[in-house]
């Protein structure tokens, strides 16, 4: 199950993690919906880049830049966050979205919680993977702790004081 | 001063319902305390060694007599009926009770405050110049792009778990007094030879473990373009920032280790994508914002007030504190006035709720209603008709906040050190107490003149350390004991500079001599009219560290520990010390 466009549902991708050392060109991506690591798809561009549906994580010290010009092969782009104190993932999100274009699902996987999602859908989550043993349901409320915001994100690109006229001194209780 | 508007409200009470739920998460242990630890750290609540802190954000010093009056109500309900000044212009509560944090904030949003990104690894509190608006060398009131940047940090989503916590400070005077130099960021509002308005920008600046000056990253960047500059900066910081080591994650650290050139060029290739773009700042926002800082309404008043000027021949006491805690105003006939927070026996920068509420009558009568808390740890009412200054005077001192001592030994500044702080090897409050009382006597002081004396009570250097003519600081020894490094040196304002250590460090006891011996070498040196920091600067470290290091100080002899409201704690006291909370 993940959250996507605020809605829960049952989620078939299989993301690829492989042990530690394995080496990216011996890496076996199974057949069906993957979401492989960057260096996998890097490595095994050509045998992949065939397949119908096809996503690619990227580890919060990756830079998304190394997608430019390849961001329409996937499916699906996930962001890796290791530990939920970990907030290069939101830099690497903004960057998808602001800097390359990416308009697909992007997916934050990891250590994933409902009170950092609502930072996370502003910066260009549009999905969500919370972690297995916290309850879903918690977590989709985490998108809705805020009606606004003052600054401009990928959501709403508009910063609050472009977008609306605020009542200003005069009004204000003095 | 600024006043919230429908939207600013709906957002720190959503803030408030959003917490309220998290506390009542982690009391039901649906949050681990590790989930749980950064949530109530960017509200404000730190553990320290006997109980929470809460820190209330002030936002760039500037408080109404209505606030004010809450944090009374806060230290009475909520504390133990005291409150203490910060050197970032905050103030922190250190009794709180977990469950009643949620309640706190709600209470502090009515009056329009919170303690949102008080403490965490985001931006914090944006401090700057507490002469904001009456210096009379002022070029640029910082205070309306101190508001526009406080929203903008307000909730950043990018930003909110960076590698470390992050520190702006804006300038908009000739004299520095918002310490820009030692921030993250150090803004400094200046004009260009047209006229036009924008920011020299520093970047890298700090205290703590490697206390460097921050390098300048912009000559001059429109103010227009603050927003998306310095967002260009925090993206740099965000996803370059070393997160493998705590001790290396702030942004000096960076910038020293690709070099100012490498960063800026990395800035600028980020901003190209958002220059010019929708966080482009309007003049219509910065006229709504800069509103709420017009002057009051003052009076025409002339520059003289006879009665003053007659009792400042006729009494000592309130000749000394015209001369050290009234400072001139831009305005003909007003005054700024420094409510000292630094008296014998009381800890630096703390206030009791009595104090509070006294101070927000003060600025209801003669202050236009509003207050400012300094970085120095004193408050400030602004825009004081001289013509009320013998009565402010009285009621101050009768307050016990008219010590005549701004800018003099006794003005220190100080963090709460071990007494409360899990982080601090050493105390430094007593010793502030102790220091202030060996050199209580106002006429020496006087005569020492203007000097800055910080204390920290670790290498984290919340007392400004590193910057003070004479700085303390606590340093961790494996026999446990409290053992102090001392430095001079170090200066604030333009000519910011980091003090040079003299040598091996000394214990509590030993400290007042260590001061005393530093002043003598100064008062032995100096040639006439020369201030503390000039004399350090013309004769260099070495005299000073021949002197103190001459002879050994016999420190048992010296001090009644009991005489500094020293608690007696166990030798092995620094157990308690957790890490980072």
């Amino acid at each position: 199950m993940i959250i996507k466009n605020k809605i829960i549902i049952d989620d078939d991708w299989l993301i690829l993690r492989p042990a530690e050392g394995e080496e990216p060109e011996r890496v076996v991506v199974p057949a069906g919906k993957v979401i492989v690591p960057l260096k996998v798809w890097q490595a095994q561009r050509n045998e992949l880049k065939s397949r119908a549906e096809l996503g690619v994580w990227l580890a919060s010290h990756e830079r998304p830049e190394e997608l430019k010009g390849e961001i329409e092969m996937f499916s699906v782009i996930a962001v890796d966050f290791p530990k939920f104190a970990d907030g290069r993932g939101y830099s690497i999100a903004y960057n998808l979205r602001a800097r390359l274009g990416y308009a697909g699902e992007l997916r934050a996987v990891g250590d994933v919680l409902r009170d950092q999602m609502f930072y996370m859908q502003r910066v260009g989550f549009d999905s969500f993977a919370p972690r297995p043993d916290k309850s879903i349901h918690d977590a989709l409320k985490g998108l809705s702790d805020f009606s606004d915001s003052y600054q401009a994100a990928i959501d709403q690109k508009i910063p609050l004081f472009r977008r609306v006229t605020r009542d200003g001194v005069a009004s204000a209780d003095q | 001063m600024y006043r919230y508007d429908s939207f600013d409200h709906k957002i720190v009470y959503e803030r408030v319902a959003q917490y309220r739920d998290q506390v009542h998460r982690r009391l039901s242990d649906e949050l681990t305390e590790d989930e749980f630890r950064p949530l109530r750290l960017q509200n404000g609540l730190y553990m320290q060694i006997h109980a929470y802190m809460l820190r209330i954000a002030v936002p760039y010093g500037m408080l109404s007599s209505m606030q004010m009056r809450m944090f009374a109500h806060i230290a009475r309900k909520y504390d133990r009926g005291y409150g203490h000044f910060t050197t970032r212009q905050n103030i922190q509560f250190n009794w709180i009770k977990l469950e009643d944090t949620p309640d706190i904030l709600a209470d502090l949003a009515t009056v329009e405050m919170h303690g949102i990104q008080t403490s965490g690894n985001c931006i914090r509190n944006i401090t700057s110049d507490e002469y904001a608006g009456v210096a009379a060398d002022e070029i640029i009131d910082p205070r309306p792009y101190a508001e526009i940047l406080r929203q903008w940090s307000t909730f950043h989503p990018e930003f909110a778990y960076l590698p470390r916590k992050f520190k702006i400070a804006i300038n908009g005077a000739t004299e520095d007094r918002a310490v820009i130099a030692v921030h993250d960021i150090g803004l400094s509002a200046i004009k260009n030879q047209k006229g036009e308005i924008g920011f020299r920008i520093l970047v890298g600046g700090g205290t703590a473990r490697t206390p460097i000056v921050g390098s300048e990253i912009c000559d001059f960047l429109p103010w227009q373009h603050v927003l998306t500059y310095i967002e260009s900066i925090m993206r740099v910081y965000n996803q370059y920032g070393r997160r493998d080591n705590m001790y290396k994650s702030r942004i000096k650290i960076l910038v020293k280790a690709i070099g100012i050139e490498e960063y800026k060029r990395q800035v600028e290739l980020d901003w190209l994508e958002t220059k010019d773009g929708p966080s482009t700042l309007t003049m219509e926002e910065l006229s709504r914002v800069a509103a709420y800082f017009t002057a009051p309404n003052y009076e025409a008043l002339s520059e003289i007030d006879v009665n003053t000027e007659l009792l400042k021949t006729q009494d000592n006491s309130f000749s000394s504190w015209l001369r050290r805690n009234v400072r001139p105003h831009k305005v003909p006939g007003y005054a700024v006035v420094v409510l000292s927070l630094k008296s014998a026996g009381v800890a630096p920068g703390d206030a009791s709720a009595e104090q509070m509420d006294i101070v927000a009558d003060l600025a209801d009568r003669f202050s236009f209603g509003e207050v400012r808390v300094t970085h120095k740890q004193n408050l400030v009412l602004a825009d004081v008709r001289k013509s009320d200054l013998i009565q402010l005077w009285q009621e101050a001192a009768k307050h016990g906040m008219a010590s005549p001592n701004i800018g003099l030994l006794s003005d220190v500044i100080c963090c709460p050190g071990a007494d409360f702080c899990t982080l601090a090897f050493a105390r430094s409050i007593p010793l502030a107490k102790m220091i202030a009382e060996r050199f209580d006597d106002i006429d020496f002081q006087n005569d020492i003149g203007e000097i800055e004396l910080n204390m920290s009570g670790c290498v984290n250097a919340c007392g400004h350390n590193h910057v003070g003519n004479i700085g303390v600081i606590g340093v961790d020894k494996k026999d446990g004991g409290e053992w102090y490094q001392v430095s001079i040196g170090g200066a604030q304002g333009n000519a910011t500079a980091i003090g040079k250590i003299i040598g091996p460090s000394f214990n509590f006891q030993q400290m007042p001599e260590v001061i005393d011996r530093i002043l003598q070498v100064y008062l032995r040196e100096r040639f006439e009219e020369e201030v503390f920091i000039d004399t350090v600067r013309r004769i260099g470290v070495s005299p000073f560290k021949e002197f103190v290091y001459g002879t050994p100080i016999d420190a048992e002899s010296i001090v009644d520990r009991s005489a500094y409201g020293f608690i007696e704690k166990p030798d092995n006291y620094t157990v308690q010390r957790k890490s980072r909370s």
